[in-house]
């Protein structure tokens, strides 16, 4: 069975706040909810699926599920940190197309910067029985930032990449994020600024890293014949697939990610290929991710990363292949340090014509949203949807 | 030499089924697990095999030899430290630290050698400098 053709996205929202320090976390779950579902035009009671992940309080859907006064008859909080929200993309169409629920809503949530996370560069034990690798890695310092470091440190020595050429996917990130009223950082940067930035785990920058930031988002994935009654454009899910790349025994290769598998499965499953992509929303939790990740899902040749990003190729307007067109989580926001929500939304305004004009690809009418969740040097799930404006 | 001070690092949670990696650690040797079905070493550690899945899995003390596979300085520490995967000479690639050496010096591919560091009332840890 496929999920071609079986499920739309037929509402989104995203929430303006980039510091919530006067919201709970329930409260913003349940306000992208409402938002999502206002876009749709939908309401709680059409409701009978949900989905979430760990950034969710309680016990899986439980919570929210009761906070939210839902009545639903399918559930699923499955985490693959930041990717999956995309992944429940995928999972919600084949919800969708087994009959088990035909409005599946998907809400993310954070406020790690309320909260005063140190995000990226303090080791963090998860607590309670350590998992299997925990022994194995935690004492030795790993963080966010220093295993995804040790993934440009092996691309640059294997394919020559510089810091130079992963500086130009943050560059087009700016330029993108001087249009968006809500991003955290609007200022366009340059090469030199983001090269010149203090180095905080070699080679990665200060300005190779994504924001931090409180807020959320949600989407609402709906049957055929639902879509087919709401005023909303029809933005059709063509592919979705899904994949955990681990350290593999011990024969961990860190110059590709998951989204080798995902992103070959997903196309094979819309039926299309790369180069058919107008927009493409790829994570970008650093640099490295995005470069890594545009290589894997087959946009360029592996290696040849640093040569397709550079002068100005992923910059609406100006490149080959527009990606991130809200600033994505190096400008905008990074909401729970989880950013493939945020993918999905700015994949559908743009297939809605919704993006800001200046951004606006023209002609629109595919596109891809890519996650990676965990850990993209330890252990990471990657999550890939393909869309199309029907 | 951009490594001055010593870090303070945690013990590592001991289980049941690590607990010979562990011993041998505070006697100064590496273990890693080898399949004596399909002959390959993994690690982290497991009792069944993550490549064949026999249970036939054995400990092997390492010669202590490797390589750099890949490295980052994670200078926005308080004390900056060399975060690391070695490629064993056994074939395992494992996460560790290279340490005892100028940071600035360090090279994929780079030759290192053996040596463990103490934990804060726990096993010490493996870790390697240049050869």
């Amino acid at each position: 069975m496929s999920i071609k053709g079986k499920a739309y996205i037929a509402g989104i929202y995203e929430h303006p706040t980039r510091l919530a320090k006067d919201l709970s976390l329930a409260q913003i779950h349940a306000e992208v909810a409402k938002g999502a579902l206002e876009d749709a035009g939908l309401t709680k009671d059409d409701v009978d699926g949900y989905f979430c992940a760990g950034d969710a309080p309680g016990l899986g859907p439980m919570s929210m599920v009761e906070y939210m006064g839902l009545k639903v008859r399918h559930v699923d909080s499955t985490d693959t940190g930041g990717s999956s929200y995309v992944l429940h993309v995928g999972h919600a169409a084949e919800a969708i197309a087994a009959g088990k629920c035909k409005v599946a809503l998907i809400t993310l949530a954070g406020r790690p910067r309320a909260e005063g996370m140190a995000t990226g560069t303090v080791p963090r034990s998860r607590g309670g029985t350590p998992t299997p690798d925990e022994p194995f890695e935690f004492p030795y310092g790993p963080t966010v930032v220093n295993m995804y470091a040790m993934c440009a440190m092996r691309h640059m020595h294997e394919f020559g990449t510089t810091s130079e050429q992963l500086a130009w996917i943050k560059v087009a990130a700016s330029h993108h994020a001087q249009y968006n009223p809500h991003a955290l950082l609007k200022d366009v940067v340059t090469v030199e600024e983001v090269v010149n930035s203090p180095m905080i785990s070699d080679p990665l920058h200060r300005l190779d890293c994504c924001v931090i930031t409180d807020g959320g988002g949600a989407i609402v994935v709906v049957a055929p014949e639902i879509a087919a009654r709401l005023k909303r454009p029809k933005i059709k899910l063509l592919g979705a697939s899904e994949f955990i790349k681990t350290q593999m025994g011990g024969k961990v290769d860190l110059t590709y990610s998951g989204a080798r598998f995902t992103g070959k499965a997903a196309f094979e499953e819309a039926g299309v290929k790369p180069s058919d992509i107008k927009y493409a929303s790829i994570y970008d939790s650093f640099t490295i991710t995005v470069l890594m990740q545009l290589e894997d899902l087959g946009f360029c040749e592996k290696g040849k990363g640093g040569a397709f990003v550079a002068d100005g190729n992923l910059i609406s307007g100006v490149g080959r292949l527009p990606f991130n067109t809200d600033g994505g989580g190096l400008c905008s926001n990074h909401p729970a340090n989880r950013g493939g929500l945020t993918k999905v939304l700015e994949a559908v305004r743009q297939l809605r014509g919704e993006a800001h004009p200046k951004v606006q690809v023209k002609n629109c009418n595919l596109a891809i949203a890519h996650g990676t969740g965990g850990s993209l040097g330890l252990r990471h799930g990657s999550a890939t949807v393909i869309l199309e404006r029907e | 030499m951009a490594e001055a001070k010593e870090r303070k690092l945690p013990a590592p949670a001991v289980s049941p089924e690590t607990q010979s990696y562990w011993d041998a650690a505070t006697k100064g040797k590496l273990l890693v697990k080898k399949c004596t079905a399909c002959g390959q070493a993994h690690h982290y550690p497991r009792s069944i095999c993550p490549f064949c899945f026999s249970d036939k899995t054995e400990w092997v003390e390492a010669s202590g030899k490797g390589t750099i596979y890949s490295f980052s300085v994670m200078r926005r520490a308080p004390v900056p430290y060399a975060m690391a995967y070695v490629t064993l000479a056994e074939g395992p690639r494992m996460v560790t630290n290279i340490v005892d050496c100028d940071f600035d010096k360090l090279r994929c591919e780079q030759p290192v050698k053996l040596v463990f560091k103490p934990t804060d009332g726990g096993s010490p840890l493996a870790m390697f400098t240049p050869a």
